[in-house]
């Protein structure tokens, strides 16, 4: 099989065109100008992951929502299952960067965890 | 719901027209079907106030203009409404145009305009030094000026509302029962009664008449549309500069606005709904091809948004003013198109002189007081003037739009006020927050935020102008389960 | 009158890290004045990541970019006004601004860096026919409702302009729920990143459109749609390709204007194709002591950039205060050759004996392209670069070596070939 996909490694966007065999491993990649082309068509084949980002409910803060972000690169085909689990997420202020808001979703391993500051509304 | 009279649309006219009645010991109500004040043509047109030289001999339309026109600086002065009287230029371009200029000139005289005089392409050049360079002379009219039409009528509605007039929004007329001596009017909001009417639904006047068996009134929406442009471009002329109309039409006008601005426009093309306000790639490119014979240094880049109006032409080309022969009762001002905002005071005195003499043992409104208190307009202040103020109130520190510098205080002031601001528009259009070159980018989600604080309103429930016109849904987080660290 | 030695305008990435550098050159008395209620500017409501790979060599999310130059301050003795908006600027550097708390403040500051960043582009600009219902906002102001104040903007999606605002709205706007039918891009390129392009369109299978623009906006009270159409290379629409497309909201993400009203007002010289000040090397505006530095100069694209430039106006602003200017500067114009569209600094200083960095845009995109530098047509300088794009800020360096060979009545040019 080929994957045709666009190497995001440096601002060029190599188109890059990926051979797979059946087992969806890396027979042949063409299209690249560069080693880093080769690197991300493996990666993209076999775990993509994404940075995913997004906010959870805040109580009791200066704003009604915090941002959020996976602490680790993210499984790409898990994102939007993730998102439930965000949607249903609240937590309470004061919130630092780093605050655990779901600890190890979906059975990652990894955690989703507060990118912003929020002291909480003054009582 | 029982008054005296039930002025039906509250654009400049029905405003003007309310305000003069509450000089009375009546009861007056004011009936408006929108969100607000000033939703129909009056906030979709040029903001001038003609000379009067266009409109033929002794017809409604020369006679109010010219009465109107004379009016309008005294009004504004009660009203603190923004007027200035910068006169006005039609351009010739040929020889044929000039003669054309001398008959403008002669009927202007004879409807009784004063100080026209037809300018030299030197003298023109001194004047504007923008004018395109081909036009070979013009027509002055000093007396023309220029006014914020939707200021005007919501500060009309303020001083009406204050005397003692009911403002009724979200009130539309279904229709019209009379009992004799008593109108009923069945309206979305219930039955309103009241012994006489005054017609002033702009486009749908012809429909309101029709609604007590008056079918006389013919009208076609005719639309327009008009770019404002940014205040940069707002010096680039200081007259209100007309095209001599030619075989080929009426050219597009330009003028620059009370606020600073520069308008432009408008086309003009028949259509059906006169709700239809939509904005036409051909009648936007037309107005800019066409005011750039008058200027042709004028810049797209400038423009920071454009809109379009429909105003109410009527089959007989005047304005329709007076009792409807079909019912003594009930008063029309129909068909107010150009120049029906120069001419409104003086249609609003029509109408009261006419009621005043119909409605039988007429008094004084005492406690009747012509002048709308004046508004803080944080933008035209001074710094100390600004320091009182905030040491007055500490909302006037907080500026929430940044391209007008209109303030917290401001904003609030607009929503408190008689008639006061209920959506967003209704905020812009009394304090101009958002009607910079940012158009609301920045203060947007923040006059949401105070309509809905002062309003006592949810925030997803503040809407643009009305109706279905909410500006943001639900909440994006429901929360209630907790995965974290509490 | 309050008198200090340094107002910064503006409380984003570029004010703060000015103010941070001043600071840390000796400048005593330092504030920052900032229209909102935190400091952070735009970073606050980007909440994506993919900052500071350059400056921190770690991929971080616009808040905690933020936050790293906020704790700084924190912990400094810079004066921070919150929620507070500058209303002009004298011809003597008085500062006059207001908030609640104070009502009108007036400052005498000897310099001033202006860092009040930049706004976009909104619909009348574009002059898109049609009606003028809710549901059409500026990507970013759908960003702010999303991201820090929890409110959804709308159900399904149009989103008009390919830069990485759009871009990033696109991935947003689904992750949160919504259907974003598509995203049109006027040019024959995107002006945002690859890497947007793929993890914010084609990860969610968002068609994005080339040559393609709204031209008619539908609905009375809520957007019920809008038509799309294509256009040919002068961007007039092609008759014939006018499409339907029913959605309940239109994004539009169709540039960004640097926010120089203030500078305007104060009589700084602007240049017209960035639309922010003209500045030389040290980022001095065409006013002594009123230094630019972020989107306020110019429109970037890395927030890494923003420090930087920060930075060098920041020194500039402390030697000016500590009054260590360049002696006999004598100062040329870069000129925009070929495929150049801007370069900032606009101005370079020749005697100033230090290499000095020209950023610049290129005006179209360009593959396999030399970057020349060239004095009086002799070339000087030549980089390779396999591609090189509007979308992406550039920089050269004019060495130190480079400006000997420059004379006052030389010509300096930065030119790009394919």
């Amino acid at each position: 099989m080929v994957k045709k996909m666009t190497c995001v490694a440096c601002p060029i966007g190599c188109q890059l065109e990926v051979v797979l065999d059946d087992e969806n491993t890396v027979v042949s990649v063409a299209g690249n100008s560069c080693k880093r082309g080769i690197t991300y068509a493996e990666s993209e084949v076999t775990n993509p992951t994404r940075s995913l980002t997004s906010t959870v409910k805040l109580i009791g803060g200066i704003r009604p929502v915090v941002s959020v972000k996976s602490a680790l690169p993210f499984p790409k085909n898990m994102m939007l299952d993730a998102m439930k689990i965000i949607n249903e997420t609240e937590i309470k202020a004061p919130v630092s960067i780093g605050d655990k808001a779901i600890k190890n979703i979906l059975d990652t391993g990894i955690d989703i965890i507060v990118t912003s500051r929020d002291k909480g509304k003054q009582q | 719901m029982q008054f005296d009279v039930a002025v039906i649309g509250a654009g400049v006219i029905g405003a003007l027209a309310a305000r003069e009645l509450s000089k009375y010991d009546i009861e007056v109500a004011l009936l408006e079907k929108g969100n607000d004040i000033a939703l129909g043509a009056t906030k979709a047109n040029s903001g001038i106030v003609h000379a009067g030289f266009d409109a033929e001999i002794g017809s409604n339309k020369a006679v109010m203009n010219v009465r109107g026109a004379a009016l309008m600086e005294s009004v504004c002065k009660e009203l603190d409404v923004p007027y200035r009287n910068n006169g006005s230029l039609v351009l010739a371009f040929t020889t044929d145009d000039i003669g054309a200029l001398e008959k403008l000139k002669e009927k202007g005289e004879k409807n009784g305009v004063k100080d026209l005089k037809i300018l030299s392409a030197q003298e023109l050049l001194t004047l504007e030094k923008n004018i395109n360079e081909n036009a070979v002379g013009a027509l002055r009219a000093p007396t023309a000026g220029i006014v914020c039409p939707y200021e005007l009528a919501i500060a009309a509605t303020e001083n009406a509302v204050s005397n003692g007039v009911e403002f009724i929004r979200n009130c539309e007329v279904f229709s019209i029962k009379d009992e004799g001596d008593i109108f009923t009017l069945l309206t979305s909001i219930g039955d309103i009664k009241a012994k006489y009417i005054v017609n002033a639904a702009g486009g749908y006047a012809d429909k309101v008449a029709g609604m007590i068996g008056d079918n006389s009134i013919k009208l076609t929406a005719r639309h327009g549309d008009y770019y404002l442009l940014d205040k940069t471009a707002g010096e680039i002329v200081a007259h209100t500069i007309f095209q001599c109309p030619t075989k080929m039409g009426k050219g597009a006008l330009l003028s620059p606005t009370v606020d600073g601005n520069l308008i432009v426009g408008p086309s003009a093309v028949d259509i059906d709904d006169p709700c239809d306000t939509a904005t036409t790639f051909e009648g936007l490119n037309f107005i800019l091809k066409s005011v750039k014979k008058s200027v042709p240094t004028i810049s797209e880049r400038n423009i920071i948004t454009s809109f379009s109006g429909n105003r109410a032409h009527s089959d007989t080309g005047d304005f329709i003013l007076g009792k409807s022969e079909a019912n003594s009762r009930f008063i029309n001002a129909a068909g107010i198109e150009s120049p029906g905002l120069s001419a409104a005071p003086a249609i609003a005195e029509y109408i009261e002189s006419i009621l005043k003499d119909e409605i039988k043992d007429i008094k004084l409104n005492q406690n009747y007081n012509p002048i709308r208190p004046e508004k803080v307009r944080f933008a035209h202040l001074n710094t100390k003037q600004r320091k009182a103020l905030c040491a007055k109130n500490k909302a006037y520190g907080r500026i929430i739009c940044r391209c007008e510098t209109v303030t917290e205080g401001e904003i609030i002031d607009a929503i408190k006020s008689p008639a006061g601001a209920v959506d967003v528009d209704g905020v812009k259009r009394r304090t101009r927050a958002g009607m910079g070159r940012c158009q609301g980018g920045f203060c947007g989600s923040k006059v949401v935020e105070i309509l809905a604080r002062e309003l006592s309103v949810p925030v997803n429930e503040i809407t643009k102008f009305g109706g279905g016109s909410k500006i943001i849904y639900e909440k994006t987080k429901k929360g209630k389960k907790q995965y974290g660290k509490n | 009158m309050e008198k200090i030695d340094l107002v910064v305008i503006g409380g984003g990435p570029a004010g703060m890290a000015a103010a941070l550098k001043a600071k840390e050159r000796g400048v005593k008395s330092v504030t920052i004045l900032e229209r909102a209620g935190t400091l952070g500017g735009i970073l606050e409501q980007c909440i994506h990541a993919g900052f500071g790979l350059h400056y921190f060599k770690e991929e971080l999310t616009g808040p905690e970019y933020a936050a790293r130059f906020a704790a700084l301050i924190e912990n400094s003795d810079i004066e921070v006004k919150l929620d507070t908006m500058v209303l002009g600027i004298s011809w003597d550097n008085t500062v006059t601004a207001a908030n609640k708390e104070d009502g009108i403040l007036e400052i005498k500051a000897k310099a001033i860096v202006l860092a009040m960043g930049c706004r976009e582009r909104p619909r009348g600009a574009l002059s898109i026919a049609g009606t003028r219902p809710t549901g059409v906002m500026t990507a970013g102001q759908a960003q702010e409702y999303i991201n820090l104040e929890g409110y959804m903007v709308g159900k399904t999606v149009v989103i008009l302009g390919s830069g990485d605002i759009g871009l990033i709205m696109a991935r947003r706007m689904t992750l949160e729920g919504a259907k974003v039918k598509m995203v049109c891009e006027l040019m024959p390129y995107s002006g945002g990143l690859t890497r947007n392009i793929v993890q914010c369109l084609d990860d969610f299978d968002i068609p994005l459109r080339f040559n393609c623009t709204v031209v008619e906006v539908h609905g009375k009270e809520r957007l019920s749609g809008v038509t799309v159409q294509y256009v040919d290379e002068n961007f007039t629409p092609i008759a014939g390709t006018e499409e339907y497309i029913e959605c309940d909201t239109l994004l539009l993400s169709v540039g960004l204007i640097p926010e120089n009203e203030l500078s305007k007002q104060a009589g700084i010289e602007l240049d017209k194709v960035t639309g922010g000040p003209v500045v030389n090397e040290i980022r001095q505006t065409s006013r002594e002591g009123i230094f630019a530095c972020g989107n306020v100069l110019q429109v970037h694209d890395l927030v890494d950039y923003v420090t930087e430039e920060s930075n060098i106006a920041a020194d500039g602003a402390a030697d000016f205060i500590l009054g260590r200017q360049a002696v006999n500067p004598e100062y040329i114009e870069p000129l925009c050759g070929e495929g150049v569209r801007y370069i900032v600094p606009q101005r370079v200083n020749i005697n100033s004996g230090k290499d000095i960095k020209l950023y610049f845009r290129a005006s179209n995109v360009f593959d396999n392209a030399s970057i020349v530098m060239s004095v009086d047509d002799k070339e000087v300088y030549k980089k390779r670069k396999v591609k090189v794009t509007p979308g992406e800020m550039e920089n050269v360096t004019l060495s130190a070596d480079i400006g000997k060979q420059i004379k006052k009545d030389s010509k300096l040019t930065l030119s790009i070939r394919a």
